[in-house]
């Protein structure tokens, strides 16, 4: 069953993820959407990608300057999508799965006390692809299923692994963004230094059409606690 | 980042030697490699902030480069390089990008910390 976003207006959302840049592609227009409905949205950027491998063509950054350029590319994406209010957490980029799982957890334990979210949006633990992503996501998922039951807020996650249908089936939460590409693809164009990626972007111009069927949805697994 | 140098790197090399230097030293292919073309195996690695001291080192090759920097119980290796920053004066950053731009390996020495 899928579930439009006609009746719920968000009061408070809570994004988790890795990378800036994470935001642009999956959730972008979600968030823009329910920022116009008057949701508050805090962004939490566990690193600043400066790991990246894309540097810009031809590069204009490197190992050293990419932590500071991502940080102002990230500020950028989220003033173009409306978002409120954007935490970089800090932590380094790829290590997430090594990380201090009580020093992770603990921090978004904190923000979720501090902003008691309606709705928390991150990464499918083992559906994502990156390990960073899987890890945020697992981190997500261990400090909400901590809390009371009653005191949960639904998490929606974001899911692209190959097997995910297979394993756990479509999507239930699908939201038509049509009406904000602009934020999302002033999203997208914001992360300057990723954005060249051919993989991202293809090898051509896209037209409208391509981009309302490629950019037009976005998909939410709901996760099941138990 | 513009292309190596050759002379130059050298000459920062030699600048550089028979010091304590902080050294960052990376190979990947990306997380994404295997999602993107299940034959490939995704691999990377990297050691940031280590401590070396190399009595020797030199740039070889024609483009993309090769550098060896001989310690007093070992080496550190790293090929294919392409870039440098040129403005940094005092540490030594290089890269080696591939086709699409990508850096794929890089290989970089600093009296301070990264």
């Amino acid at each position: 069953m899928h579930e439009e976003m006609k009746n719920s207006v968000e009061r408070h959302i809570l994004v988790v993820l890795p990378h800036p840049d994470d935001e642009a592609f999956g959730v972008a227009g979600t968030l823009a959407k329910h920022i116009q409905n008057g949701t508050q949205v805090t962004y939490a950027c566990l690193t600043l990608g400066e790991m990246g491998r894309n540097m810009g063509i031809p590069p204009f950054a490197n190992r050293v300057t990419l932590p500071e350029i991502r940080k102002k590319e990230l500020e950028a994406s989220c003033e173009a999508i409306g978002i409120q209010d954007l935490r970089m957490l800090g932590f380094h980029d790829k290590m997430i799965e090594f990380e201090d799982q009580d020093l992770l957890d603990s921090q978004i334990d904190a923000l979720l006390k501090e902003l008691n979210p309606s709705l928390v949006v991150t990464f499918y633990p083992g559906y994502s692809v990156h390990p960073d992503h899987d890890a945020t996501g697992a981190a997500v998922i261990r400090t909400v299923e901590r809390l009371p039951k009653a005191e949960r807020p639904p998490v929606h996650c974001v899911a692209f692994a190959r097997n995910t249908e297979q394993e756990i089936g479509k999507p239930n939460v699908i939201i038509d963004v049509k009406d904000f590409l602009k934020p999302k693809m002033a999203s997208i164009q914001a992360h300057k230094s990723q954005f060249q990626a051919a993989e991202l972007v293809g090898s051509k111009e896209l037209n409208d059409e391509e981009i309302q069927a490629r950019f037009g949805t976005e998909h939410f697994w709901i996760y099941p606690f138990k | 980042m513009q292309l190596i140098n050759q002379s130059e790197i050298q000459k920062r090399i030699d600048r550089l030697k028979d010091q304590e230097l902080y050294i960052h030293l990376e190979l990947t292919m990306g997380a994404y490699a295997a999602h993107l073309d299940s034959s490939k195996h995704s691999a990377s690695t990297f050691i940031t902030n280590a401590v070396i001291q190399y009595s020797h080192g030199s740039i070889s090759g024609e483009g993309p480069y090769r550098i060896g920097l001989k310690m007093s119980q070992g080496w550190v290796y790293s090929e294919g390089l392409t870039h440098y920053e040129e403005s940094e004066t005092d540490r030594l950053i290089m890269a080696g990008h591939d086709s699409q731009g990508k850096l794929i390996v890089s290989l970089q020495l600093s009296r301070e910390p990264f």
